[in-house]
This record gives structure tokens, C-alpha cells and sequence, in this order.
């Protein structure tokens, strides 16, 4: 006997959030794909030379980084919408629409990005082939349906909160989704200076990754610790609070440590460092927020896979995010390390480690409403895939962020310190062997991160077809008594 | 019966988070403001886009423990002192172009960017390029043909052929030299440029 995926198991909202995350996985495997072509290039620059150059690659595997991501939160919110509401979602219709007008745009942008590639320098360029800033070089006419696809999610959220029960965590997505459709527009016109135009640019990329983000993924974390484990609602709200005030109240200034370098003024050395250094807190908040919740349940929960990536993103988070961060944040040290290859091993564990393991934890929750609350705990069919996909993916990723750091590493003295950063200093550094060797070891795990994704994959594929058990039923959580 | 202390109550946090954001955010809009007036271009940090028409040079300030863009006397590009609307024409034209190209994807622009080729903060300074009799003609004929100029010290690497046509390069070139007057607090630290620091 198998249990097919049934979408009668669904209801609406989270029919939406199927097609999201039905994306999401296909741009996760272009982040990776590009990735790897632009990883090869490091070690074997004639590779695709003229034909896929690394500029093309790069911007694609940091593009689909991004628009995963995105694809995974909205399709989280969309799928916990009507449940947290109590209500069914305000605007399925528009949803629907907004969907495939963003998956049509991010098609259509790609496809420009692989086969045009770049255009004559006008304006035409930068409205219809590519803007030419990293992470947000979607030409100006996607940038104009990105915001309206958002608009639309945020009309949803909104409206189907305002229409039913307002929560906590519905108080905070919902600021925080004004937050995030606003700061786009940050990124949306063309300004000739480019100090200005990289003040602008950073409140787009920094406030989005390093703020509203986190605060999304916190609402999505917040419902999910109350789904998978039975927390119960006022902790989650209660340290979704905490993390609200100590992320926004770290990470708004904390922009200024894209500051220092750019021809802004000399006071951003201080807050930028200062503020910045105190970002770190409320990702150790979120460590100790999931470590108590999960022990007070003494780890008895719902979902195994979806618990153990979702500690996976407090750890990832906490270390990726905030460690990584730290390690370069201050002035004194991101003088030597500032546009190296330290900020490169920092992105691949933050976002993999702050973002993608809470999207993966979304997918394995979905798949088990899917398949209309599978059993998956203890002794569950095939569980051996979930534990290899994680390590592997684990595995991949932490192996080219330390061989990127230690590419950062070398970069810093050798081109920086010792060479003062010219052009002959910097190859010097690209060619020495500790970091020809970094990147042969950072190919060889982005195929390890590879392997964790095919299994990832199949897993979800499959995951809870040959059960028959039903999900685990949750304790009531005790209440906290005091004196 | 739940007895909690005020600072671990759910009301707490929440009028925390509340004032907390609407602070941070009010004095980062402050912030903007001062640095706007401090960024825009005929500021003592950012110079005029006429900048081009004089010599630039990044000398280490004993007082400041790093460098310093120095503006020197007249050194017009291409042989021609342009106005400052020509300046900014010439600047802006050279900007679309590096992001019509996607330089940004290899290099890095103020440290900002991809780390498959060199920073371009200083690229007009550096000494691969020769004295500057010779610096604007050399980059040129790369930037028109960076295959058959290619530059690869060694490592194999080529800036691929982008198209970039001769007006273009020359827009980009006047870009690079006005980015390099910009005062980076001294980024990037010990660099050496043609003029001999």
C-alpha cells in the first residue's frame, strides 16, 4: 500500500504554496548548476570561455540563489496563511496570477541573461537585458513585476489576517512584508555616482538579507516550532518579539559595515563596526530559542527531517550569519578582507545556513500534509535518505566555505597586506597554491553539495509513500509555573 | 496560574521590538541625509565629474595612517579639458557601460562585486598600466579587444570580448579615473600607484 500525494489534502493556500516550492527546488538546482560552472572556471578558466563567460554564470547562480529563496518564504506564509488565520485566503485568484507572472518574468530574465547576455551601454540595456548590479540584475521591467507580485502577497497576508485571526506572528509578517516590498525601490533608478548608487544598492541587499529576511524567516521558524514540536504560542511569540528588537535594533545600523570603503564619511567606521558586531545576538537568541523549545519536548515532534534542518538553520543561521559575519565585520579586519574571497565563503554558509535549511524543513512539512500526515519519526521507510541528503548538503557546503576561507585567507595577506591590491599584487594571490588548492577542494565539495541536492530531491520525491503509519500526535506542553 | 517578570513578558518585547526598529530606522534616515550632502558628486569627498581634466594620484597621509586621493594640476583625458557637463556625459556613458556589461559579475567596483578579476576602485592608478602618456591608449585597445590584449599574468584568465566599442572604452576609462578620486577611507590599504607611492 502507498499513500500518493493527494492535493485534497491541501487547502488552498497551501495548494498556492506547492507551486511554490515546486519552483523554488528547480532554481535551487540552478543555483547550484551555475555555481558549478563558475567554480570550474576558477580552476580551468578556459572552460565555457566566450560561450558561458563567468560573469553570466555567477549572476545566474546568485539570481536563482535569491529568487529560490524568495520562492521558498512565500510559498511558507502562503501554506501556514489560512491556518493561522483561521480564515481562506483573501485573493486565490490574484495569488494564482501573481505566480505565474513572477514565474514567467524569472523565465523570461533568464533566458535574456543566458542568450544576450550583455547589451550596448544605454538605457535600453538596463531596462531589458540586465542592470548590471550584483544580486539585482533583473532588467527594470522585472523589477516593476517583482513589486507587483509582492504587492499582491502582501494584499493576501494582509487582507486574510485582517479578515480573520490577528496574531502575533501575523502582526510581524505583515510590517515586515511592508518593509520588504519598500526597500526594493531602494534598488530601482540609476544614479551616475556610484557611491550613492552603492549607499542605495546596500539598503536593498542589506536590509533585505540581513534584516527583513531574518525576520521573515523568524515568523516562518516561529510557526513551524509551534507545528512541529507544539510550543506553545506565546513563547514563539513572545521570542519572535526578542528577535524583532534585537535584529532590526543591530541589523538597520549594522548596514553601515557596507559603508566604510564606499566614499561615505568616516563615522560609518564606528557604527557600522559597532552595530554590525552586535548582529550575531539575537541569531545566538534563535539558538537558544529552538534548544529550549526542543528540550522542553524532550525532541518529540511531528517531522524528524523538517526538525533536524530546522536545527540545522539555528546552527547554520548562528554560524554562517553570525560568526562568519563577525569574523570580518570590524573595520580593522574587512580593510584587508573587504571584496576577497572571505566574502564569498561568509555568503555560501549564510545563505545556505540561514535560508535554505529553513525552506528544505518547509518542503518536508508540506510533502507530509501532502501525503495526508504521513508518519515521519522514528524507524520512518527510507529514512536513511533524509539523514545522507542533509549530511551531504551539510557537508558540501561547510567544505567550500573553509576552502574559500582559506582562499580569503591568502587573498588578504598575499594580494592585500603584502601586495597593496594592484593588479599584478592581486594575481599574484589568485595564483599562488594555497589558492589554486582552495578552489580544486571548493569543486570538489560543490559536487559533495550536489550529491546531497539529487538525494534531497529524490527523498521528497518519495518520503512517506510506503508508510501507513499517521503523523505523530503532540503533547500538550506543560505550563510554566513559578514560585 | 503563570507568573512572569515584566522584562520576559510577551507585551514587553513587543513594545520593544516596536521602538526599537522605529529608532534604529529614524536615525538611519538622519544618517542618510548627512551622508547624501557628504556623497554627492563637487563634495570634498566625491569630486566633480571634471575631476578627469586633472592628474590623480593616491598618496599615503602621514596623519590619516593610510591614503589619500591627491588632486593635482591639469591632465585632461584624450587630450581635451571637458566641461563638466562633457565630464558628466562621458562618466555617465562609461557607468551604463560597465553595467550594461556586467563588469560587476568579475571585478569588483569599491570592493563590491565578484572576485574572478582585480578591483577596479584604483584600476586607473595601477601601474600595470603605465605613466599616464600612455595609460588611456593601453586600456583602450584592452577594453576593445581584451582577447587579443589579454592581460593574464598567468593565470589563464581573459576578460572575454565584450563589444565594447571605442566611445564606450573611453567612457569607461573616464569613469574608472573619476572613481579613483573618491576618498574610500583609505581603501584599498598600501596600494602602489604608477606615480611612484
Amino acid at each position: 500500500m502507498t499513500r500518493p500525494l493527494d492535493s485534497s489534502n491541501l487547502n488552498d493556500g497551501q495548494k498556492l504554496a506547492v507551486k511554490y516550492f515546486v519552483v523554488a527546488v528547480i532554481l535551487f538546482f540552478a543555483q547550484l548548476v551555475f555555481g558549478m560552472l563558475a567554480g570550474i572556471q576558477f580552476v580551468h578558466p578556459d572552460f565555457l570561455y566566450g560561450v558561458l563567460d563567468f560573469n553570466v554564470n555567477r549572476m545566474v547562480h546568485i539570481n536563482a540563489m535569491i529568487v529560490w529563496m524568495l520562492y521558498g518564504f512565500i510559498g511558507s506564509v502562503y501554506w501556514f496563511l489560512e491556518e493561522e488565520s483561521g480564515r481562506e485566503i483573501a485573493g486565490l485568484k490574484l495569488g494564482n496570477l501573481g505566480f505565474w507572472v513572477l514565474t514567467a518574468a524569472v523565465t523570461v530574465v533568464v533566458a535574456v541573461y543566458l542568450l544576450v547576455q550583455v547589451g550596448p551601454g544605454n538605457d535600453f540595456t538596463r531596462w531589458f537585458i540586465n542592470e548590471g548590479r550584483e544580486y539585482i540584475e533583473a532588467p527594470r521591467w522585472a523589477d516593476i513585476g517583482i513589486v507587483v507580485v509582492m504587492l499582491i502577497f502582501f494584499y493576501n497576508v494582509a487582507v486574510t489576517f485582517s479578515r480573520g485571526k490577528w496574531s502575533g506572528i501575523a502582526g510581524v509578517l505583515t510590517l515586515d512584508l511592508v518593509a520588504l516590498a519598500g526597500l526594493y525601490l531602494a534598488g530601482m533608478f540609476y544614479v551616475t555616482n556610484i557611491s550613492i548608487d552603492q549607499y542605495w544598492w546596500w539598503w536593498v541587499i542589506h536590509l533585505w538579507v540581513e534584516a527583513t529576511w531574518e525576520v521573515l524567516v523568524g515568523c516562518i521558524m516561529a510557526w513551524t516550532l509551534m507545528h512541529l514540536l507544539g510550543v506553545r504560542r506565546k513563547i514563539v511569540e513572545t521570542w519572535l518579539y526578542i528577535e524583532v528588537a534585537l535584529m532590526f535594533g543591530s541589523g538597520i545600523l549594522g548596514l553601515g559595515h557596507h559603508y566604510f570603503w564606499i566614499g561615505s564619511p568616516e563615522y560609518w567606521l564606528a557604527i557600522g563596526g559597532f552595530f554590525s558586531a552586535l548582529e550575531p545576538i539575537p541569531l545566538v537568541a534563535m539558538v537558544v530559542h529552538s534548544i529550549y523549545d526542543s528540550g522542553v519536548h524532550k525532541l518529540r515532534n511531528r517531522n524528524h527531517p523538517a526538525l533536524a534542518w530546522v536545527i540545522a538553520h539555528a546552527f547554520g543561521n548562528f554560524l554562517g550569519a553570525g560568526v562568519w559575519g563577525f569574523m570580518h565585520t570590524l573595520p580593522q579586519i574587512n580593510l584587508y578582507t573587504h571584496g576577497t574571497q572571505w566574502t564569498a565563503s561568509h555568503g555560501h554558509l549564510a545563505f545556505f545556513g540561514a535560508y535554505a535549511t529553513i525552506n528544505i524543513a518547509f518542503f518536508y512539512l508540506a510533502v507530509q500534509r501532502w501525503r495526508g500526515d504521513v508518519w515521519m519519526g522514528a524507524n520512518l521507510v527510507g529514512g536513511w535518505r533524509w539523514k545522507w541528503a542533509l549530511g551531504l548538503l551539510s557537508l558540501g557546503v561547510i567544505g567550500m566555505t573553509m576552502a574559500l576561507l582559506i582562499a580569503g585567507y591568502e587573498q588578504s595577506f598575499i594580494e592585500r597586506a603584502m601586495g597593496g591590491s594592484t593588479w599584478s599584487a592581486y594575481f599574484a594571490g589568485q595564483n599562488h597554491p594555497w589558492f589554486v588548492e582552495s578552489m580544486v577542494w571548493r569543486m570538489i565539495f560543490g559536487w559533495v553539495t550536489i550529491a546531497g541536492f539529487g538525494l534531497l530531491v529524490w527523498d521528497l520525491l518519495v518520503i512517506g509513500k510506503h508508510e501507513v503509519r499517521p503523523a505523530e500526535t503532540l503533547l500538550e506542553e506543560p505550563a510554566l509555573v513559578h514560585g | 496560574m503563570e507568573q512572569i517578570p515584566f522584562w520576559a513578558s510577551k507585551s514587553f518585547w513587543k513594545k520593544m521590538a516596536i521602538w526599537v526598529t522605529a529608532g534604529s530606522f529614524l536615525l538611519l534616515i538622519i544618517l542618510t541625509f548627512d551622508t547624501m550632502s557628504k556623497v554627492t558628486a563637487g563634495t570634498k569627498r566625491v569630486p566633480d565629474y571634471s575631476v578627469i581634466n586633472k592628474q590623480i594620484d593616491y598618496r599615503y597621509d602621514e596623519s590619516k595612517h593610510h591614503s589619500m586621493p591627491v588632486i593635482g594640476g591639469d591632465a585632461p583625458l584624450f587630450g581635451k579639458i571637458l566641461s563638466e557637463q562633457e565630464a558628466e556625459q562621458l562618466v555617465t556613458l562609461g557607468k551604463k557601460t560597465i553595467q550594461a556589461k556586467n563588469c560587476m559579475n568579475c571585478h569588483t567596483l569599491l570592493g563590491n562585486g565578484a572576485y574572478f578579476a582585480p578591483d577596479l576602485t584604483k584600476a586607473w592608478l595601477d601601474p600595470a598600466w603605465g605613466p599616464e602618456s600612455v595609460r588611456p591608449m593601453l586600456m583602450k585597445m584592452f577594453l576593445m579587444d581584451p582577447e587579443g590584449n589579454a592581460r593574464t599574468y598567468g593565470s589563464g584568465r581573459k576578460m572575454p570580448n565584450l563589444g565594447i566599442t571605442e566611445q564606450e572604452a573611453e567612457g569607461i576609462i573616464a569613469f574608472l579615473k573619476w572613481m579613483s578620486s573618491i576618498n574610500t577611507n583609505g581603501f584599498p590599504y598600501n596600494f602602489k600607484t604608477a606615480g611612484g607611492q
